[in-house]
This record gives structure tokens, C-alpha cells and sequence, in this order.
């Protein structure tokens, strides 16, 4: 909220007000995010310091590589692209939605919340898609001797170094990869699908009490503030996760 | 206003006008989709030029990661309008975060060492992954295509 007016001299901890010029509940996510965001520092930093402990670690741009309905097209970064700029749109969707709710316009609110909704909904799709093809995309890995199908999983992970000159169905063999791979890749984005999947039921409840008039007969829209607050940072986090798994 | 409020400091009234705030928002909007881009790039940039630990790979990681501070920046300050509360409030989730310099860069180098222990048997033989470089694995006893 662009408070501009604080008059110059103003005494903030004299009592009676706010030192801090916001409401409790706002400051409160603001604590409750901070706090998530060592949550998720912790568990990114986890994963590199078990990256940096391994002398093999899988290319990025070999795993992601697909794109539904293109078959076995090698298309590195292509579809994770995609997912992150449908989570910027709805997160500028729901900036749009709280300066509707500024301006007390519950129509407005109701259409950007709709979109940031479907944007929400579209990035777990997306997620979704891309867990099914890592888990059930069997690729070809030497284990033993013999070359095995093998999916990406928590417990199994065929993207090793590429044995070389050995070829099966146009792909290079290649031998099993550290296993940390997949449990943090599915532990990591798993948790931060959770988060968009509690945001968009926040967002849900948001739209039903703003469809309701709650906000119009308490006064103000502070709620799609704090909501938008916990949505901008899923998008934050994500920020985050796509460096780290995706492009280094 | 309504009774709810905690004070008549905190106002939920918005006081930016509306072209000021489409302006800054549209701004944003297209510095987060360029950075992306320009991220995107760097990440075939290095699909190109290998993943591995070679010097001009690691500093295009480094612009990489620059970047998306930038982003994260523009995020919280814009988005989320922490640039627009008051000072000591945005020093209570600012200086916390101050950690993550010692958290990240204690437990990646953690991991560093202990690759060299891993590797030199804890400093009493040289250092296996310099010796046998990525060691080519058996060729197959089953001729290729033999399966499936």
C-alpha cells in the first residue's frame, strides 16, 4: 500500500498506533513468509550441498527437455519457460486484484481473481504433466550389464554419465546417477506445488467472501492483500526453484 | 471506516493513483518476462557449452543467479509493496534473511570438502575423481537392441 502521507516527526512507539503502519494480520504473513522462506532455504540448501558433494551431477537440460504432444523432441527449458511465465502472469493478476480491492470494486476483484485462479490451476497442470513423464519416461540405463528401462523417482535416477558409443532407440545408454536427484526434485518442487495448491483454495475462499459482499460490509479488502501477499511469494519461491533445478 | 481497525495509523485506503500504479505494474511486468528471457538464454548457453565445473561455466551460473535476485527483488518491492511500508518494518524481514550469506555459503563449501574427503580418503591418497576422470562403464555382455 503506498502510505505516502506520514507526516514528517510522526512518533511511532509512543503507544496507541501502529509502529509499523500496517495491521497485525499483514504483519503476520509477512513473518509467516519470512519464516517459509528459510523452509525452503533450507531445503534448496540441502540439495546443494549434496550437488556439491557429488563428483557427477545430471545435466538439467538433458532431464527437461520434453513438451506435451511433441513427442521425443529435445526441447531443453522449454516447458519449465513456460510454467514460469504462467505463474508471473497470475501473480500480476492478483497485483491487479488487490488495487481493485484498494478502490473497493468488487467486480474488478472478482475478474482478477478468476484469472489468478486458472493461472494457479494451470501451473499444478503443468507440474502434473511434467511428474507423470519423469516417473513413467523410462530411459535406457546400463545396470549390471544389462540395459534396463528406468523412470526418474525417489529411489531411482537414469540419468548418469552416457556410456559411450552404447545406443538404444536413437538415445545414448547411460549409467544410473546419484539417487539424491529425485527425492530432492520431488521432495523440493512437490513442496512448493503444495504451497500453490493451498494458494489457489485461499484464492478460491477469497472469491467465494468477495462474491458473498464479506469485504464490502467489512469496510476494506485487506484480505486479497494478505491472500495476494502469500501468492506473490509461491511465485518468489519459484523464482528459486527454477534456478536451482532447472538452469544451473 | 470500519471498527476493526487496530488504529487510525493503519489506513486500507490506497493513495496511489491509478496511471502511476498500471505504469509501475506494466513496468515490472516487463523486466520480470526480459530477465526470464535473458535467463532462459543463459540457461542454452550453457546446454551448449556443457554443464560441468569449468571456469566460464560457473560464471554464467553466477549471472544467472544475480539475475534472479534482481528478480526477487523486484518481486517482494513491487508486488508484494514492501518498498512502500516503513523502514524499521522492512529491516525486521530483511536483516533475518541476512542469514542465508552464512547458510548458503557454509553448507555449500560443507559439501565441497566433503567431495575431497570422499575422493582422497581424507587427504591420505590423491584424488580419485582427477585420476579416473568419469570411468567408462563395461560394455554389455547382451549384444545392443538384444532386449525389448
Amino acid at each position: 500500500m503506498a502510505t505516502a502521507a506520514i507526516p514528517a516527526g510522526t512518533k511511532w512507539w509512543t503507544g496507541g498506533k501502529s509502529p509499523f503502519n500496517v495491521s497485525y494480520g499483514k504483519l503476520m504473513m509477512w513473518y509467516f513468509l519470512m519464516s517459509d522462506a528459510f523452509t525452503f532455504g533450507a531445503f534448496l540448501i540441502s540439495y546443494g550441498t549434496i550437488r556439491f558433494s557429488a563428483n557427477y551431477w545430471p545435466d538439467p537440460n538433458l532431464v527437461f527437455n520434453a513438451f506435451p504432444g511433441m513427442g521425443h523432441a529435445n526441447l531443453p527449458l522449454a516447458f519449465v519457460s513456460l510454467m514460469t511465465f504462467i505463474l508471473i502472469i497470475s501473480s500480476v493478476t492478483m497485483v491487479l486484484a488487490v488495487h481493485e480491492g484498494h478502490k473497493m470494486n468488487r467486480k474488478g476483484v472478482e475478474k482478477y481473481m478468476i484469472w489468478t485462479i486458472i493461472g494457479g490451476i494451470a501451473f499444478l497442470a503443468c507440474q502434473a504433466w511434467e511428474w507423470t513423464h519423469l516417473i513413467m519416461g523410462d530411459h535406457a540405463t546400463l545396470v549390471n550389464g544389462e540395459i534396463l528401462p528406468m523412470g526418474t523417482t525417489a529411489r531411482t535416477n537414469p540419468w548418469g554419465p552416457v556410456v559411450p558409443g552404447l545406443v538404444e532407440h536413437g538415445m545414448a545408454v547411460t549409467t544410473p546417477g546419484p539417487v539424491a536427484f529425485g527425492g530432492f526434485f520431488f521432495g523440493i518442487t512437490g513442496f512448493h506445488g503444495f504451497h500453490v495448491l493451498s494458494g489457489v483454495a485461499i484464492n478460491i475462499i477469497m472469491y467465494i467472501k468477495t462474491r458473498l459482499g464479506h469485504f464490502d460490509q467489512r469496510g476494506h479488502y485487506e484480505m486479497i492483500e494478505k491472500a495476494g501477499l502469500y501468492w506473490h511469494f509461491v511465485d518468489l519461491v519459484w523464482v528459486f526453484v527454477f534456478l536451482c533445478f532447472y538452469l544451473i | 471506516m470500519s471498527q476493526q481497525l487496530a488504529s487510525d495509523e493503519i489506513s486500507f485506503a490506497s493513495h496511489t493513483d491509478d496511471t502511476a500504479f498500471y505504469k509501475t505494474v506494466k513496468k515490472v511486468t516487463i523486466i520480470l518476462s526480459v530477465i526470464t528471457i535473458i535467463e532462459l538464454c543463459l540457461g542454452l548457453l550453457i546446454y551448449k557449452i556443457g554443464h560441468g565445473s569449468a571456469t566460464s561455466v560457473l560464471i554464467v551460473k553466477g549471472i544467472v543467479t544475480i539475475l534472479s535476485l534482481a528478480k526477487a527483488f523486484y518481486i517482494t518491492s513491487y508486488f508484494m509493496h514492501l518498498g512502500d511500508e516503513v523502514r524499521n518494518m522492512i529491516m525486521t524481514i530483511v536483516v533475518p534473511l541476512m542469514l542465508f550469506v552464512w547458510f548458503i555459503a557454509a553448507f555449500l563449501m560443507d559439501g565441497n570438502s566433503w567431495k575431497n574427503m570422499k575422493n582422497t580418503n581424507a587427504g591420505s591418497s590423491p584424488d580419485k575423481s582427477k585420476i579416473e576422470q568419469v570411468a567408462p562403464a563395461p560394455k554389455p555382455a547382451v549384444p545392443e537392441g538384444a532386449e525389448k
